[in-house]
C-alpha cells in the first residue's frame, strides 16, 4: 500500500460551542469540550456513542477516558495527545486522528480542543513564583516570559534580513478583522478594524502592535473523522484530508532561542512535504487558513510554504489579497485567531473545511483546495491540506 | 530605584544539577558555556550530552563575555506585577563568535528607547544581586 494519508480519511462534521472572551464561558471546560463533541457528531450525522477515538494537543485538560465515559462511547481504541508546540498541534492531532484511522486503530476518531481561561490559568501571562529552574531561568528574570515575547526576536530577525515593513504585519490583521465583519459567531463581529486604528494601537512588544496578537478565549471546537469510503453515506459533502504533516527541522527545540535556523516559523521542511503528500503546489491553493498567535508567524508561515519570496514580502502582503471578495490568497476567512476566536487553532481547521462545503461567512467560490497552518514558530508546527470531491 | 536593569520581584533563577556551575560562575564574574570534552563542540543551553557527538563527557568551560547582537525585541507591555511600573525595556539575543555561536538572553544596558542594531558588538556586565536570597548573579550586555 503506498505510504500516503491522502484521500484516504474524511471530515465527517465539525462542531463548536459558542465563543466567549476569556474567561466568560458560562459553563466548565469539560462541559465545553462535550458540547463541541456532540454538536459535531450531529452535524456528522453519527452517534456520540459510536465514536471510538480522540485526539487533542497541547495538553488539553478534558481526558479521552471521561470523555467516553460521559459520553457513554461503546468502545475507546485511540486515547492520542500530540506532544508540545501550543496551538502547533492542531492540524497534528488531524494528522494523527487520521493515521489511526486509516491503519485500522479506531473508525470514528473525534479530534478537540477546549479552553476554560476563567476555570484554570491564562497563556499570555508570566510565572508567578519565586524562583524558576531550567530555560525558563535563562530569559524569564530577563522579562522575557510570554508567548508575543519569545517569538518577537524572531520576527524582529527576520523582518531585518529580509527588509520587511510593518505594513506587511498590517495586512494580515486587517483580513482578518474584515472577515470577522461577516461572521456572526466571531468575537470581534461589529469591532472592525481600519489602518489608522492599528498604526495608533499600542506596542505589546515591537513588532507587535495590540491587532498583531490573537485574543485568548474560553470554548471548544470539535471535528469527526471517519474514512472516505464511510463518509460517502453520511449527511455532510465529502472533505477529504489530501496531506498532513507535524515536526520541525534540525534542532528546532534547542533551548535558550538556540536553534539553527532561527528566524522561522518551523514549516521549511514540512512544506515541502505538504505538497508531496496532497500532490499540490502553492498555486492549487483556493483558500488558506494560517494560524495567527502572533502576525509575523503568518507572515513567515506564508513564505515558508512557498506562497512568497522572502524578498517580496512588502509587495504581497495587502489586505485585498488576503480577502475572500476577490483576492488571489484569500486568508482566515473566519477572522483567525485574531478575530473570530482563540481555540488554540482548531477554528482555523473547521473554518477550512466550511469552504469545502461552502459554509464559510467568507466564502470563497469554488474552493477545491483549503490549506490551514497550525502555531507558526513553536515545536512540532504542523500543517494539512482539505479537497472537495473533484481533488481526490 | 536600584541598580538593575528590570525592577524586583522577577521570579529569580535557581540552579538545577545540569546548570550549576553556570549559575556559580557568574556568581564570581565569569562566563561559562558548555564545551564537549570529547569533541570540543559547544553548546547551550546546558544538555547532558553532546548533541555534536553524544558524548555525555560535557563541561563547563570560561568563554570571554564578548557578543554580537543576533536579535532584539522591545517590550511595552507588562506580563507580570513586577514589571508594571517598568516602562519599555529591551531584551537582546546575544551570540558568543568564541563560544561557537551559541546564543543567550540578556538585556541591553542605557536607554530603553535606543534604536538596536542587529550585529552590533556589546560586552557583558555582571548585574549581582546580592541581597536576594539565595544571591544571583544575572549577565546584561552593553555596546561596546
Amino acid at each position: 500500500m503506498e505510504h500516503t494519508l491522502r484521500g484516504r480519511v474524511a471530515v465527517a462534521g465539525v462542531g463548536e460551542t459558542a465563543y466567549y472572551k476569556r474567561g466568560q464561558a458560562p459553563d466548565a471546560e469539560f462541559k465545553l469540550a462535550l458540547d463541541a463533541v456532540k454538536t459535531a457528531c450531529a452535524n456528522a450525522g453519527i452517534d456520540a456513542r459510536d465514536v471510538d477515538g480522540f485526539a487533542s494537543y497541547s495538553n488539553d485538560r478534558s481526558d479521552p477516558s471521561r470523555l467516553a465515559a460521559a459520553l457513554g462511547c461503546k468502545e475507546l481504541r485511540f486515547a492520542n495527545m500530540q506532544w508540545g508546540g501550543g496551538g502547533g498541534g492542531g492540524s497534528g492531532a488531524i494528522a494523527n486522528a487520521a493515521a489511526a484511522i486509516n491503519s485500522g486503530l479506531a473508525e470514528t476518531v473525534v479530534v478537540f480542543r477546549a479552553l476554560a481561561q476563567g476555570q484554570f490559568g491564562r497563556f499570555g501571562q508570566g510565572p508567578r513564583r519565586n524562583t524558576i529552574a531550567g530555560d525558563m531561568a535563562y530569559s524569564v528574570p530577563y522579562g522575557l516570559m510570554s508567548p508575543a515575547q519569545m517569538f518577537a526576536m524572531k520576527v524582529v530577525r527576520f523582518m531585518h534580513d529580509h527588509g520587511v515593513e510593518q505594513n506587511a504585519l498590517r495586512a494580515i490583521s486587517l483580513a482578518c478583522y474584515e472577515h470577522a465583519q461577516n461572521n456572526p459567531r466571531a468575537v470581534m463581529y461589529g469591532r472592525p478594524l481600519d489602518e489608522a486604528t492599528y498604526d495608533a494601537s499600542r506596542w505589546i512588544v515591537e513588532p507587535f502592535h495590540l491587532y498583531d496578537c490573537c485574543m485568548e478565549n474560553d470554548g471548544a471546537a470539535a471535528m469527526v473523522l471517519v474514512s472516505s469510503e464511510r463518509a460517502k453515506d453520511l449527511p455532510n459533502p465529502p472533505c477529504y484530508l489530501l496531506g498532513a504533516v507535524a515536526g520541525s527541522h534540525y534542532r528546532a527545540g534547542a533551548s535558550v532561542h538556540n536553534t539553527p535556523d532561527y528566524a522561522s516559523s518551523t514549516f521549511k521542511t514540512l512544506a515541502p512535504r505538504l505538497y508531496a503528500m496532497s500532490g499540490l503546489q502553492p498555486e492549487d491553493v483556493d483558500v488558506l487558513q494560517s494560524y495567527e498567535n502572533f502576525t509575523g508567524g503568518v507572515l513567515m508561515s506564508i513564505v515558508e510554504h512557498g506562497f512568497c519570496a522572502p524578498e517580496a514580502c512588502n509587495e504581497f502582503f495587502t489586505k485585498d489579497r488576503f480577502l475572500a471578495a476577490g483576492g488571489d490568497l484569500p486568508l482566515n476567512t473566519s477572522g483567525g485567531n485574531l478575530a473570530e476566536c482563540y481555540m488554540h487553532g482548531l477554528g482555523l481547521n473547521i473554518e477550512g473545511v466550511r469552504q469545502i462545503w461552502g459554509q464559510s461567512t467568507s466564502q470563497v467560490a469554488d474552493a477545491e483546495v483549503s490549506m490551514v497552518i497550525s502555531g507558526p514558530m513553536v515545536t512540532p508546527v504542523s500543517a494539512c491540506v482539505f479537497g472537495s470531491e473533484a481533488t481526490r | 530605584m536600584n541598580d538593575f536593569y528590570l525592577n524586583a520581584g522577577l521570579p529569580q533563577p535557581a540552579a538545577t544539577p545540569l546548570d550549576e556551575p553556570y549559575w556559580q560562575g557568574l556568581r564570581e564574574n565569569r562566563l561559562l558555556a558548555q564545551r564537549c570534552n570529547a569533541c570540543g563542540g559547544w553548546q547551550w543551553g546546558p544538555e547532558w550530552i553532546c548533541h555534536h557527538c553524544h558524548s555525555d563527557d560535557v563541561g563547563f568551560v570560561e568563554v570571554a563575555p564578548e557578543g554580537v547582537i543576533y536579535s532584539y525585541e522591545r517590550v511595552w507591555h507588562p506580563v507580570h506585577p513586577a514589571l508594571g511600573e517598568q516602562g519599555p525595556y529591551i531584551v537582546v539575543l546575544v551570540s558568543l563568535p568564541q563560544a561557537g555561536d551559541v546564543r543567550m538572553i540578556g538585556n541591553l544596558l542605557g536607554d530603553p528607547e535606543q534604536p538596536v542594531e542587529i550585529g552590533a558588538e556589546v560586552d557583558g556586565v555582571f548585574e549581582h544581586h546580592e541581597d536576594a536570597d539565595p544571591a544571583f548573579t544575572l549577565l546584561q550586555w552593553q555596546l561596546r
